[in-house]
């Protein structure tokens, strides 16, 4: 039998073992994406899936030159539709934010960030499809600015309230109006910060997939412009995986790999970013 | 060389309208303001605006099921008559088996990280779980209907059945694709928002609590369990919250491998189907107002729901780091 | 109270502190030295409802040094940003009276507080040069913010380096990230981005507290020098700093303005039993 001290100090390894086993298997799934993606994607890639639109059923080889391009468009668009004014925002709620209307606007962007990202899809598709009576890149890029924003204004607002005062002050007193005082230091000095948030922002935005299933469809072909639908590297990772055809389950990997390492560069550079920063002082 | 020196007078006399609506003193300021107080306000907008666009959308459902939608449950596009129950079934159930295998997990890994690390072990560790969060849902759907889907019919959903098929939970046919597959998909989804939240909760409890349990005699384990963990419970379940309105969400990852099939039934084999999959399936090739109108209604529900649970999780969450120190002991 | 008198004074050679044995620490003092460059005229500010200053009325002698003491909270840091109308910059915070600069007051409605503070310039008590910006930048950075483009940057960056006795050291490194010199190098720095305005007064919020005692002496040198070309007004809380930089003292007392004067008779012989008990260190 064991004296009530050891048993407490069993009891003790056991947690602590507990929660070490706990966070390998979180670890588990991770490492077996990261390893499937690598070992069944990496065959499909070659100069051909880069360039090439896909082949008809049957016919092996062609690429996903125009989901690629589909993706980098809808990334622009998203980042043009969602930045600028996200930024905005966040500097209103930095500087002038301590006010019921300011409490409200940080109210609904803490909301809009956990609304499905499916929800925001049929919204844009009654705002934008609807209306147009076709889908379009265009109505995809601001489904995933909508799910931009509320990230990128309070990622705006945190770091620029980081931003000591003092530089402010020292602007101010070199004779510069206010609002450029913010913008132009305030602002400038946080910008690294911010650029770090929008990139993680980004990560997420390219993977989505709910929300471009009602605006920006999908596209056999190369979609000009922003006004058809156009194919992307996620929804053809969906059609291609729950389709039966060998062929397309091999291309679904393959893109997986490419979406993958996009995302994870952005996420790795993003965090790289924030340690250069704070290395450099 | 010198600088041409500022002549100008200190007097400048301000604009009519500048004096009339604000107290701004020059144009730029002026314009700063109301430019960055109309973008924040579009937040609000795009809020509502989504709020009333679902509301519309579901106008026609909700006038002809009304409540009954709720509970009903047969969904037949041909015949026109739509009830939600199999999917807020399919949605509900799938989210609390996710959590019921993420909050171990994650309450593991948060104390790890917070507590039990070494700090150099801390943060590549903290990364790699935040790493989880960022592969897309679409690739954890591949990645479920090739991997997981296979191994549960192969070799997990087996075992289960011989060793606990007595259970109803693991009776029926085995095809990997399942609510069981559905559940552990979406549990490693969630399971880095718990785990993030929590050690945020955990990092706000102050070490005066920790340290006084530890100089009391008590073991590492036992200062979490008896000074840390109750001040920090309602974070810790506003951290669970903010999983389960995750988890309900969540669309690709969970359509790709629950099997889409709208039945209700005890088994954890049995394939079904959530809220936001018959969206994701049906949503485009619905034909009909009525049609439409049930999906968006199932929509509108799943946003209420959502948007409930996120501030209810906030709330909880947002009380930890203001407690007196008196916490729960 | 009123400035000492208006004839011509010479007096020895005082030396006190450690900054150099050859510098005569006071000049002539003639009649145009007299004249103010800024005055106040029943100045208060408060905090919200709070009052900091009750009615001060004290002349800024031109291109003379003026100090500013007196114990924590008496309200002269506050003084100090009325002067170029940084005080209202804190929310909350309002001044009334008058504020002259060379007769004008920067108060009155019309008056934009961003050009005054182009002719009043400011230096802090924690140097702020800008993060963002190199050594270069941060000179050139009052100017570019308001839009000029100096013909010369290169000119108009040496010329103020030159004059805070900085450009020896930093030559080289003009590239170099404006925080990444010492604390005393980056102080001068800040003057000198604040002399790139060519303004006429510069205060300055105890600018040496966070400043070792040698990167301390070389400033006080440097405001020595100065003094014959800008007008200075400096918040000190230590004494024998406003005995070796300034020509008048001013010593504030809970918001009040108690006796300014020349510094030898501040500190020799005060006219007031308050200030005397303030420099025999009584209190504060």
């Amino acid at each position: 039998m064991l004296s009530r001290y050891a048993r407490r100090k069993l009891a003790d390894v056991v947690v602590r073992s507990a929660c070490v086993i706990a966070t390998l298997i979180a670890l588990v799934p991770l490492i077996s994406v990261l390893y499937y993606v690598t070992v069944r994607g990496i065959g499909g890639i070659n100069v051909e899936f880069f360039t090439e639109l896909p082949k008809p059923v049957g016919e092996s080889g062609g690429g996903m030159g125009n989901a690629l391009v589909g993706t980098l468009k809808l990334v622009f668009l998203a980042c043009a539709f969602g930045i600028p004014p996200g930024v905005l925002a966040g500097v209103y709620l930095a500087e002038f934010g301590e006010s019921r209307f300011g409490r409200l606007v940080r109210f609904s962007a803490d909301v809009m960030s956990g609304v499905p990202s499916i929800t925001v899809g049929i919204f844009v598709y009654s705002l934008v499809v609807l209306q147009a009576k076709h889908f379009s890149a265009f109505a995809g890029g601001v489904a995933l600015a909508v799910l931009m924003l509320p990230t990128v204004t309070r990622t705006t607002e945190e770091l620029l309230k980081l931003v000591p005062e003092s530089l402010r002050e020292a602007a101010l007193g070199l004779g510069v109006p206010k609002w450029r005082a913010t913008l132009r230091v305030m602002l400038r000095t946080a910008a690294p910060g911010i650029a770090t948030g929008v990139m993680l922002a980004v990560a997420r935005v390219a993977g989505e997939t709910a929300p471009l299933l009602f605006t920006a469809f999908s596209n056999p072909f190369w979609s000009s412009g922003l006004n058809e639908p156009t194919a992307s590297l996620p929804m053809n990772i969906y059609n291609y995986a729950v389709s039966p055809y060998e062929e397309w389950h091999r291309q679904a990997w393959a893109a997986a790999l490419v979406l993958l390492l996009l995302v994870l560069l952005l996420n790795i550079s993003a965090r790289l970013l924030v340690r250069s920063r704070v290395g450099a002082r | 060389m010198s600088v041409s020196h500022d002549i100008s007078p200190l007097i400048r006399p301000r604009s009519k309208i500048l004096t009339r609506f604000g107290r701004e003193v020059n144009w730029g300021d002026f314009i700063f303001r109301r430019l960055t107080a109309l973008l924040a306000a579009l937040l609000i907008a795009a809020l509502v605006a989504i709020t009333v666009a679902m509301v519309r959308g579901s106008a026609e459902s909700l006038a002809k099921f009304g409540l009954g939608f709720v509970t009903a449950h047969v969904w037949d596009p041909v015949r026109d008559v739509y009830g939600a129950l199999p999917f807020i079934y399919g949605t509900i159930a799938s989210s609390l088996l996710a959590l019921c295998f993420a909050v171990p997990i994650s309450l593991g890994v948060a104390i790890f990280l917070s507590e039990l690390a070494p700090a150099w072990l801390r943060d590549p560790v903290g990364f790699l779980v935040e790493l989880l969060a960022a592969v897309p849902s679409v690739v954890y759907g591949l990645w479920g209907i090739f991997v997981l889907a296979p191994w549960l019919r192969d070799t997990v959903e087996p075992l289960l059945a011989r060793t606990l098929g007595f259970l109803p939970l693991f009776q029926g046919q085995q095809r990997g694709f399942g609510m069981l597959a559905g559940g552990i998909i979406l549990a490693i989804m969630v399971t880095p928002t718990i785990s993030s939240v929590s050690r945020e909760v955990l990092r706000a409890v102050p070490s005066s609590l920790r340290e006084g349990a530890l100089g009391l005699g008590a073991t590492p384990w036992e200062s979490v369990r008896i000074a840390v963990l109750p001040y920090a419970r309602s974070g810790l379940i506003g951290a669970t919250i903010l999983g389960l309105g995750r988890a309900l969400g969540e669309t690709m990852a969970i359509t790709m491998v629950i099997g889409n099939r709208s039945e209700i039934s005890a088994s954890l084999f049995a394939p079904s189907y959530t809220m936001a999959s018959v969206i994701a399936n049906e949503f485009s090739e619905a034909t009909g107002s009525l049609y439409l109108s049930a999906l968006a209604e199932i929509g509108l529900l799943l946003f209420v729901v959502t948007v409930l649970l996120n501030i209810v999780a906030r709330l909880l969450v947002w009380r930890v780091g203001n407690q007196p120190l008196g916490g729960s002991l | 109270m009123s400035v000492g008198s208006q004839s011509k004074i010479s007096r020895p050679n005082h030396r006190r502190g450690s900054a150099g044995d050859d510098k005569s620490r006071w000049d002539e003092v003639s009649v145009s030295a007299l004249v103010p460059k800024m005055r106040t005229e029943d100045l208060h500010a408060y905090f919200g409802q709070t009052e900091v200053l009750k009615g001060i009325s004290l002349q800024i002698a031109e291109k003379q040094v003026t100090a500013v003491i007196g114990p924590s909270g008496c309200g002269k840091s506050t003084f100090v940003r009325c002067l170029n109308r940084m005080h209202e910059v804190v929310p909350g915070a309002r001044a009334t009276g008058q504020v002259l600069l060379d007769k004008q007051d920067i108060y009155q409605g019309d008056v934009d507080a961003v050009r005054v503070r182009r002719r009043v310039g400011m230096v802090f008590q924690k140097p702020n040069p800008f993060p963002t910006m190199s050594i270069r930048d941060n000179v050139l950075a009052g100017l570019r913010l308001n839009g000029e483009r100096p013909d010369d940057p290169d000119a108009v960056v040496e010329k103020m380096l030159q004059r805070v006795a900085l450009w020896d050291e930093v030559k080289d490194i003009l590239g170099r990230a404006g925080t990444g010199l010492s604390g005393g190098q980056q102080q001068r720095l800040c003057i000198a981005r604040s002399l790139a305005l060519e303004p006429e007064v510069l205060l300055m919020d105890e600018p040496c507290s966070a400043l070792d005692p040698i990167a301390t002496a070389r400033v006080e040198e440097l405001i020595h020098e100065l003094r014959k070309s800008y007008t200075i007004v400096i918040v000190t809380h230590n004494m024998q700093q406003a005995a070796r930089v300034a020509n008048f003292t001013a010593f504030f007392y809970l918001g009040k303005l108690i006796e300014h004067d020349r510094t030898d008779v501040i500190f020799t012989r005060p006219k007031e039993p308050r200030t005397e008990d303030y420099i025999t260190g009584r209190f504060g």
